[in-house]
């Protein structure tokens, strides 16, 4: 078990630079999906999302959705997550966020499962179809196993809605780029730009500060580079899940490693602050997982 | 997260039925829910919405349906079947019902264009259909499964200027199709409204396609007292999302003594892994952002369904359907392939009607019921005719030319 920081303990020491990279659990298979989490966190990865594969992924885009489908083919169960969390975290010290679909958890027992991901040394939950106001069971049992809670919005979300993610978030708010579905794409809306605007200026409004790391549609150093202009971290998905299923470990390293690069040159338009913000402070204990 | 019961169960409304319903929607798509819920609730309240609505349902689908006695099969059946005849609907269902409701609400949310899922292919036809009406572009996403199984309805459906989109990811059945139908909604929601053909999704989609059903209850209700002198001793209706279904039993909720009885696909059989009985072998959860009885693994996978009607063909139930059975007001049985076949043939043959194999659940369910209640009065909803079906219906009985038999 290596030391722990949190997620927005990492996005900070990268001075508001961070890169996160997703994988799905088991994909191709559990031994590789670990070594090829271990592998992109080395090749300069801030947090690591752990994709949990759905047989209904309604967010998720074609490269994500086949990934996804010959995991679950091949038999995948919810154990081999919290096996990957645990063997993962033992081997690095980025932040394990696991992405997932509310109905696992929900049938997994929602404070079990928390109670699990904690123990095996996860960092807290993406949740792409659980808006804050469903989550009060979620909500409780995060602040019971001190886990952090990252929920979306979205170009088309009102003001009272980002109000209500910010609030609701621990770790970072996730920025939807661009209304659509997971994928590579060739430009990342505009959108994204004014979205990040518009969450930093209600968390001003609401008198705290909230960190934003865009997703969808990022494939490219370039892309990232200029995500993070405007926001605190850059989340790629599609373009890492078609490498690992392509090249193996090595060919999923190299991409994690040529996107980094996207994170070193120049600084962030507004960096984030050097102090933690009341609603999104963590002063969560190193923990020690046993799994 | 529930709300109290209303005093009559006919005036219970979303977004919670007991504990299912809600909405479990991906954040992008929240501010068009939030729309569509905002726009519906004005629509309810508008004469002149209603009004254009009613004028449609009259005009254009034919409304009132038809209640037909079906005394030949009542004879052998040995009680009082009475037939709402939704198969005698412009487009062949009760799908065009709701269909034409939404298109309207889509028209004063501004859209341009129709998307929709489609099992059997009957609700993907009513959509292009509507869209050609009211001249808006229109996709249908159908299972791959399904465009094969359902091959006339694809031509229907593009002769009427849709476009027909299979869909192979997950088992390529209709809860696929709703899984890509709701991806492109996220990236086209500004100029698409998303027609979901079924009491299921989240809110307002239940509550709303539930009223736009309702007349079929209504009338019903009406004819039969006319017909009969009384209410019926049960109504009887298929389930797969269950439109139908709710359209019938809404009028009757408040009839205590009066059965509602949903018949579920049993496949190959209650006591077999292949089947559709998301209420009866269902746990509660989460499935195309609503709360609701699914087919699902112990780890919250959904689990495929099978039926040989496509349009039964669903690991999910609506979410009011889900709390009457929970309080007990309606209960729901399985009818396999073979018991919905025997009951195709039976209607086909004693009345010339020939009926979707999906409603052919239903008076499977009324036979059955007959022999337990000798003499009573039953009130069948026939959804949707057979039309779609001669190929599957062919092979199942091997009437079909050997020539046909190789398409």
């Amino acid at each position: 078990m290596t030391a722990r920081i949190t997620t927005e303990e990492a996005i900070r020491a990268s001075g508001g630079r961070a890169l996160i990279g997703y994988l799905p659990a088991g994909f191709p298979d559990l031994a590789t999906s670990i070594e090829a989490a271990v592998a992109i966190a080395e090749a300069g990865c801030t947090a690591i999302e752990l994709g949990v594969p759905y047989s209904d992924p309604g967010m998720d885009g074609p490269v994500i959705q086949a990934a996804t489908q010959s995991t679950l083919e091949r038999g995948f169960r919810l154990e081999e997550l919290f096996e990957a969390v645990a063997a993962i975290t033992a081997r690095t010290s980025a932040p394990v966020l696991v992405m997932t679909y509310w109905n696992p958890v929900l049938r997994y027992g929602v404070d079990r499962f928390a109670e699990q991901l904690a123990a095996a040394g996860g960092a807290g939950l993406i949740t792409p179809d659980l808006t804050p106001e469903n989550a009060a069971d979620w909500l409780a049992a995060a602040e019971r196993h001190d886990l952090d809670r990252v929920f979306l919005a979205a170009p088309s979300s009102s003001d009272a809605r980002i109000d209500r993610a910010v609030e609701a978030s621990r770790g970072f708010v996730y920025t939807v780029s661009t209304m659509g579905t997971t994928g590579a794409r060739t430009d990342v809306d505009d959108a994204a730009r004014a979205l990040a605007d518009r969450i930093a200026a209600r968390a001003a409004a609401a008198g705290t500060t909230a960190l934003r790391c865009v997703g969808l549609g990022i494939s490219t150093a370039d892309q990232v580079r200029d995500v993070l202009t405007y926001a605190d971290g850059a989340i790629v998905g599609s373009a890492l899940v078609r490498a690992l299923g392509a090249g193996g470990v090595p060919a999923v390293r190299e991409l994690a490693a040529s996107l980094a690069a996207g994170t070193l040159d120049g600084g962030p338009a507004d960096a984030a602050p050097a102090i933690a913000p009341s609603s999104t402070a963590s002063s969560s204990p190193q923990k020690d997982a046993s799994a | 997260m529930t709300d109290a019961p209303a005093a009559s169960l006919r005036d219970h409304h979303g977004p919670w039925f007991g504990g299912y319903g809600g909405v479990f929607m991906p954040e992008p798509l929240m501010a068009a829910i939030d729309e569509l819920a905002a726009c519906y609730e004005a629509c309810k309240v508008d004469p002149a919405f209603q009004a254009e609505f009613a004028r449609l349902s009259r005009d254009y689908t034919g409304r009132p349906s038809m209640l037909t006695e079906a005394s030949r099969l009542s004879e052998q059946a040995g009680a009082r079947i009475l037939l709402k005849r939704e198969d005698l609907n412009h487009t062949g269902s009760h799908k065009i019902n709701n269909v034409l409701g939404q298109a309207l609400v889509a028209q004063r949310l501004g859209k341009t264009r129709l998307i929709a899922e489609t099992g059997a292919g009957q609700h993907g036809v009513a959509t292009a259909t509507a869209a050609a009406l009211f001249g808006m572009e229109c996709v249908v996403y159908m299972g791959e499964v399904d465009t094969e199984r359902q091959a006339l309805n694809v031509a229907r459906m593009r002769l009427l200027g849709a476009e027909v989109v299979p869909v192979t990811s997950g088992s390529r059945t209709l809860k696929d199709a709703i899984n890509e139908g709701l991806r492109d909604w996220v990236a086209n929601v500004d100029s698409t409204h998303y027609l979901m053909g079924t009491v299921a999704g989240p809110h307002p989609f239940p509550e709303m396609v539930r009223d736009f059903h309702r007349a079929i209850g209504e009338e019903a209700r009406e004819q039969t007292i006319a017909m009969t002198g009384g209410l019926p001793d049960a109504v009887l209706a298929c389930v797969g999302g269950g439109s139908n279904a709710m359209g019938i039993f809404h009028a009757f909720l408040d009839d205590a003594d009066v059965q509602l009885i949903g018949l579920e696909a049993a496949g190959d059989g209650a006591d077999t892994e292949r089947h559709a009985l998301s209420i009866e072998r269902g746990e509660p959860g989460l499935l195309h952002g609503m709360r609701t009885y699914l087919l699902q693994d112990g780890d919250g996978q959904t689990l495929e369904s099978h039926s040989i009607s496509a349009g039964l063909d669903y690991p999910g139930v609506g979410p009011e359907h889900a709390w009457l059975h929970d309080i007990g007001r309606a209960e729901y049985q399985p009818v396999s392939d073979a018991e919905a076949m025997e009951a195709f043939l039976a209607l086909t043959r004693a009345e010339g009607i020939i009926p979707a194999i999906e409603s052919a659940h239903a008076i499977a369910g009324a036979m059955r019921l007959a022999r337990e209640l000798p003499g009573s009065t039953l009130l069948v909803s026939l959804s949707g005719r057979g039309d779609k079906d001669v190929a599957t219906a062919g092979r199942w009985f091997d009437v079909l030319d050997e020539d046909a038999r190789q398409q």
